[in-house]
């Protein structure tokens, strides 16, 4: 089984690319062999209320079985409780949270009491550092990525919270990981979509130091190809069975 | 099936790196299981370790193309270089194309020691014109700024360049290494002479869907630089994309007209 955590439906505001819809990513997976995928709105990332794009995406998911809702939550709005209990009935596998595009500090009170809620809902939650390429970005696109400090103080925001980081880099993740207890370290999944194959090697590096259990498969569609990450993993030395587990085994483990 | 990587880069004992063995072999590793059957390659000064990485001193240069050369040597058929010079020292780089590619190098490199549109880049094309090999020129996919460690420069500088040489192939580097890639595909589109290679970190949807649009699969080169696994990416993603004759002139029939005939068009044994 594999699980791609992270893809995405709707449009970017600052660039043009093919696909979008649930039918291409639907297509897509089929080309690449993905089983199933967590589905983010990313239109809503940059809307006032990102909530409003959470239908969108349950409809999807009704729509098309192998698709698994993520909706977002915007911690500074009113709404925040309601989004959460709505993503617990509807059985959601995590929400997500986008601070520098929400204009939230990322590691301040609103985004606390996110990690705490979600924490008590039994919720994870997923966190982008990045969505595109700093070197590339549109001179508007000014929000910051997230730190490796950010990611610390919120996974030590709460004993029981778990995040699922996507988009992040060996320096990151290293930083993260060698930066918080064993206890911590195990609440966090990281998704390899920007983590470096061959010939610098840091996604083999990481599998070594950092421990195969603490990634998953993810590619950052439509706004990437997903050959990236399935190329990377081909080019691993790898044991099929460790394989399978990044593919898929310990989301499922890490998630239930 | 040929597969050349137009713009590969080795390490040496000489460089910054103390890992400079494992990557080496990392590259050849991943290469074989793509099915890479040329690497071309250069290697620039001492990578930051006696001068900067962008401007190699003198010294640093030709301890770099020789090791260079010497890695050619060890693996014959299999890994090609490129010259690598700073133009800011111009009779200096000329000796050193010459020497090198009678040493048997196939191209030149030119990364971000001067800027693409300078005369100073001049003579150096008119030695790449008289040896008939290709100019790698690194580039700064719309530089906004002058970023630091290097005198970047973008496609606009790179087209103005080949304009002046109408006879050299430019190949302009990484259109996924950072940047606007959608900006030099703009400019490249007139410039007949201008390759866009496609290595680079950079693995974003409708980038290479651009590529085809702007230059066509017959000024498109295959590339990995130091990311192999969005290199393979692309080059499957393409397999969607394009004929199986068009896939074959991006894999290496476009690298084959461009550099000088001692490049493989079979696989390395």
């Amino acid at each position: 089984m594999r699980i791609d955590v992270n893809t995405f439906v709707g449009r970017y505001p600052f660039r043009k690319f093919p696909g979008g819809s649930p039918q291409s990513l639907s297509e897509a997976m089929d080309r690449n062999g993905i089983d199933r995928a967590w589905i983010s709105n990313l239109s809503a990332v940059f809307w006032k209320d990102p909530t409003e794009g959470n239908s969108v995406i349950y409809l999807a998911a009704v729509q098309h079985s192998r698709l698994r809702p993520v909706p977002a939550v915007h911690p500074g709005l009113p709404n925040r409780e309601a989004v959460l209990s709505e993503a617990v009935r509807r059985k959601a596998p995590c929400v997500r949270a986008d601070p520098s595009f929400y204009g939230v500090d990322p590691s301040g009170s609103e985004m606390r009491w996110l990690t705490k809620a979600c924490a008590s809902a039994g919720l994870p939650l997923l966190l982008a550092v990045r969505l595109e390429d700093g070197r590339q970005r549109h001179p508007n696109d000014r929000s910051a990525e997230l730190t490796p400090a950010n990611l610390r103080e919120l996974v030590r925001s709460d004993p029981k919270v778990r995040l699922l980081v996507t988009h992040a880099d060996r320096e990151c993740i290293e930083q993260v990981h060698f930066g918080s207890t064993p206890e911590e370290a195990a609440r966090i999944l990281w998704d390899i979509c920007w983590i470096w194959g061959p010939p610098e090697d840091h996604l083999a590096l990481l599998l070594d130091t950092v421990g195969v259990q603490r990634f998953t498969f993810g590619t950052g569609m439509p706004l990437r190809i997903p050959e990236n990450s399935l190329a990377k993993l081909d080019l691993l030395d790898i044991a099929p069975h460790d394989r399978k587990r990044i593919e898929g085994g310990n989301l499922e483990k890490w998630a239930s | 099936m040929t597969l050349i990587d137009v713009h590969a880069h080795f390490h040496y004992p000489g460089g910054a790196r103390a890992d400079w063995a494992e990557r080496n072999a990392s590259r050849l590793a991943a290469g074989k299981r793509i099915g890479i059957t040329c690497h071309v390659a250069s290697i620039l000064g001492s990578w930051g370790r006696r001068s900067p990485t962008y401007f190699p001193s003198p010294d640093d240069v030709v301890a770099g193309n020789d090791a260079m050369l010497a890695i050619m040597r060890e693996h014959p058929g299999l890994v090609q270089g490129y010259a690598c010079v700073n133009p800011n020292y111009t009779n200096h780089a000329l000796g050193e194309i010459d020497r090198c590619l009678a040493a048997g190098m196939i191209g030149i490199k030119l990364a971000a020691s001067r800027r693409a549109d300078d005369p100073l880049l001049d003579p150096v094309c008119a030695a790449a014109e008289r040896a008939g090999v290709p100019i790698l020129h690194h580039i700064w996919q719309h530089r906004r700024k002058d970023w630091p460690g290097q005198e970047a420069s973008d496609a606009v500088e790179l087209v103005t360049l080949a304009r002046r040489h109408p006879k050299v192939a430019f190949i302009l580097a990484h259109i996924g290494g950072g940047g606007d890639w959608l900006h030099s595909l703009h400019a490249a589109r007139p410039a007949s002479n201008v390759y866009v290679d496609l290595s680079g970190s950079g693995v974003d949807t409708g980038m290479l869907e651009s590529c085809l649009d702007a230059v066509g699969a017959g000024r498109m080169l295959w590339g990995a630089d130091i990311t192999m696994e969005t290199g393979w990416a692309k080059l499957r993603h393409l397999e969607n994309l394009i004929s199986p004759e068009e896939l074959e002139r991006i894999r290496w029939k476009n690298a084959a007209s461009i550099f000088p005939s001692q490049l493989p068009s079979s696989p390395a044994p």
